[in-house]
């Protein structure tokens, strides 16, 4: 199965787990499935449209999934995605 | 030319021969801007002025206080209450007197941006909000400068070199910030002391780098790193040639503030809400409860805590599960919502007003204002 790695400001929702396992055969199922797993997260990931909010970025072996075929970028038994989260801290 | 002094204060740096001589001379001549003197720029700055750059700029618009010394090792205990220039700036001559620092005690807007950032070769980006960031990020691109960016939260942690000129910009990634109160800051949500020196040195390393010219650059490349997991993973960036700001056709030609971007913690977003009539100060709560009334009380801070400070008659329902939760409460019954400063719980406010909650109000400054002003039993933290 598909894995996804949870960044920390995530982790809230996930119950702090750091990478879960998704199921899916292409990008848009496996946030999908992650959603229904973890009802908590979806506002942080869609907007009320049903669409990934713009600041969700999504990297699959090290390439945005823009750059790939968007959600519809196939993913393979053994693929990690990684949820790129917008932070801010510095202070 | 180095003086004698200098070729002995950095003889470990004129051994290697990427740096030698010419490099240090190189350093000598170079200005860089470092935006915040907080958790990032303190390593930064320090590390930068002990490798001999020449001129460090600092930007900042706070004093130093307590809560700060957990991580941001360029101010002191000696300097609590100093403005963070001063204090950073008393530092860095104390280190290396031969370097000049120029400090900029203003906050980072699009009217002294341009003029600040004058003269300096690069910009480390160490603020701690997105408008500051997005403004960084637009300075660098029309003004042609790399932007050594580093930005953490909690244990997380994220550095590339944006650098428009010949790689993608912060906007290629972020096109736009995340909505009021999806993005928790530092203040709120916490941050491990180190991850900024881990953070603030890498940002300092890619800057020297792109003074002395050698190495690789970050450039096109996000570094992530987690400190939990002790994971450094990278990943390829493109740029975007819808970017607004650097792409085919630009939309934006000149600087604009994000106030209405929020996340500037404490500043805008805050006190917007403070103002409105949902504020209920902590005096106006303890004579409330001393004249009989009894409003349910509703904690949104997370359960670890309460462990630091509580209120005894209060509901804990963390911010994250507040939407799920909205059936526990009673919609006619006077509610005061309060979390650590009262920035979570506005946002609860806000969820708690458009689900029709009216009697609800937001204790101002949080059960840290309670304990300052009504229970100095309480820590505040
Ligand atoms: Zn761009």
């Amino acid at each position: 199965m598909p894995m996804l790695k949870i960044p920390t400001p995530l982790r809230t929702y996930t119950n702090g787990q750091n990478e879960i396992v998704v199921h899916g055969t292409n990008v848009g199922e496996a946030m999908q499935n992650l959603v229904v797993q973890f009802p908590s997260l979806k506002p942080h990931l869609y907007n009320s449209e049903g669409n990934l909010r713009p600041f969700v970025n999504l990297f699959l072996r090290a390439d945005n999934i823009k750059n790939l075929q968007g959600l519809a970028t196939p993913l393979a038994e053994n693929d990690i995605l990684l949820l790129i989260p917008s932070i801010a801290g510095g202070d | 030319m180095l003086s004698r002094e200098e070729i002995l204060r950095y003889s470990r740096h004129l051994l290697i021969p990427e740096v030698g001589l010419q490099g240090q001379q190189k350093l000598k001549s170079a200005a860089i801007l470092i935006v915040g003197t907080g958790g990032l720029g303190s390593p930064a700055a320090l590390y930068l002025a002990a490798a001999g750059v020449g001129r460090l700029g600092l930007v900042d618009f706070d004093v130093v206080d307590q809560t700060n010394l957990q991580r941001q090792i360029i101010h002191g205990a000696s300097t609590v209450g100093k403005l963070k220039v001063e204090s950073a700036r008393q530092r860095l001559l104390d280190l290396n007197a031969g370097v000049q620092v120029t400090i900029y005690n203003e906050p980072f807007t699009s009217q002294n941006a341009r003029r600040i950032a004058e003269g300096y070769d690069l910009i480390i980006d160490g603020s701690d909000n997105f408008p500051t960031r997005y403004l960084t990020n637009d300075l660098c691109v029309l003004t042609g400068k790399p932007n050594v960016y580093g930005s953490i939260f909690r244990f997380d942690g994220q550095v590339s070199v944006f650098d428009a000129r010949c790689g993608p910009c912060y906007r290629c990634l972020f096109p736009e910030p995340p909505p009021p109160g999806l993005v928790p800051s530092c203040a709120e949500g916490g941050v491990l002391g180190i991850l900024p020196g881990t953070i603030g040195t890498l940002q300092a390393t890619e800057a020297l780098k792109l003074i002395l010219g050698i190495g690789e650059p970050l450039i096109g490349k996000l570094l992530l790193y987690n400190a939990l997991d002790m994971s450094f993973d990278f990943v390829r960036l493109k740029k975007n040639p819808k970017c607004k700001i650097c792409g085919d056709q630009p939309e934006i030609t000149d600087l604009v503030d994000y106030f209405e971007f929020c996340g500037v913690p404490g500043l805008v977003h805050d006190a917007e809400l403070a103002g409105a009539d949902w504020d209920i100060t902590p005096a106006e709560l303890a004579n409330l409860i001393k004249d009989g009334a009894s409003p349910c009380l509703l904690d949104v801070r997370e359960p670890h805590e309460l462990e630091i400070s509580a209120l005894a008659e209060a509901k804990l329902i963390p911010l994250g599960q507040l939407a799920g939760r909205l059936a526990e409460l009673d919609s006619a019954q006077d509610l005061v919502v309060f979390c650590k400063g009262g920035t979570r719980s506005a946002r609860a406010l806000e969820l708690l007003r458009s689900a029709g909650f009216r009697k609800a109000r937001n204790l101002r400054g949080g059960i840290n204002a309670w304990a300052k002003e009504i229970d100095p039993n309480l820590p505040i933290y």
